[in-house]
């Protein structure tokens, strides 16, 4: 099967899917997507924390799927059920430990430079919505440590106001915020997140041109 | 020597204090831990890092 033209002809555009077609194609290009070099700047430990937290991530959603599947008595009784639970939670520690250490690499060398600014936008989004699903899974573990922490979060909680319409101590409201409507914020907003970075391109370091060498160095060495 | 010998998992957590700021010792620790991964990655060499241009 052959692929369009990206740009696209004028009778592709007359409908919606082949104007959508053209237009994905336009912004995101195969080769952008799924590249096969990266800039040699990349070579670096500092640029492999972003994936170290996608990798977590996907630990975290496929032991907190089992753990939705087989349910409290399971989890918090048989043995499997505690290795899967603690799975669940060092997973949760991992993606924060190495999404912070992202977020430090990323600030430091202000990767919102080039257009990138909507990329950091949605990672500090990301970063907030993070922190309520793990509240909110503290909040459902159905022991005294999620009693502890819900009846002392609501006092914080509910001077702020936001405890009218969210409510710490209704465990059902809290299940579902924590299983469902967070986990999928976070997950639509990680695939957008990647999205953008495929589009613009990993962001070079302060003073470094895209191939890695640095700046006004080639407009020297062509000087006569 | 097992891990329980080394850290006391059972007891209460012990906390550090300087003024007003009042923090766990885990969480102070996994905090260090962090600043120096972080130091770490800045300054290690990564395999097969030396090359000019794409790769």
């Amino acid at each position: 099967m052959s692929r369009a033209p990206a740009s696209g002809r004028a009778e592709e555009r007359s409908t919606w899917t082949g104007w959508l077609r053209a237009r994905t194609l336009d912004a995101m290009p195969p080769e952008h997507l799924l590249p096969d070099t990266q800039p040699a700047y990349v070579a670096s430990w500092i640029y492999v924390f972003g994936v170290l937290a996608l990798t977590a991530f996907v630990v975290v959603c496929a032991s907190g799927l089992v753990i939705a599947l087989k349910g409290p008595t399971w989890w918090q009784v048989s043995s499997r059920g505690h290795f899967v639970n603690s799975l669940h939670l060092w997973s949760v520690e991992l993606f924060f430990f190495f999404m912070v250490v992202h977020l430090w690499g990323k600030f430091f060398m202000a990767a919102w430079r080039g257009r990138r600014a909507l990329t950091w936008i949605t990672g500090a989004v990301i970063f907030l919505a993070s922190i309520g699903t793990a509240f909110t899974g503290y909040l459902v573990q159905q022991n005294f440590d999620s009693q502890w922490i819900s009846t002392q979060a609501k006092d914080g909680i509910n001077a702020t106001g936001i405890g009218a319409f969210w409510n710490v101590l209704d465990f059902g409201q809290m299940l579902l915020w924590h299983v469902a409507l967070l986990p999928l914020a976070v997950s639509v907003l990680i695939v957008l997140h990647i999205l953008l970075v495929r589009k613009s391109g990993v962001v070079p370091p302060i003073g470094v041109d895209l191939d890695g060498r640095v700046e006004g160095a080639a407009a020297k060495e062509a000087a006569p | 020597m097992s891990i329980e010998a080394l850290v006391d998992l059972t007891g209460p957590g012990r906390y550090l204090d300087w003024r007003f700021i009042q923090i766990s010792g885990a969480n102070f620790a996994v905090i260090v831990l962090m600043l120096v991964v972080f130091v770490l990655a800045l300054f290690l060499p990564f395999p097969g890092g030396r090359g000019a241009g794409k790769r």
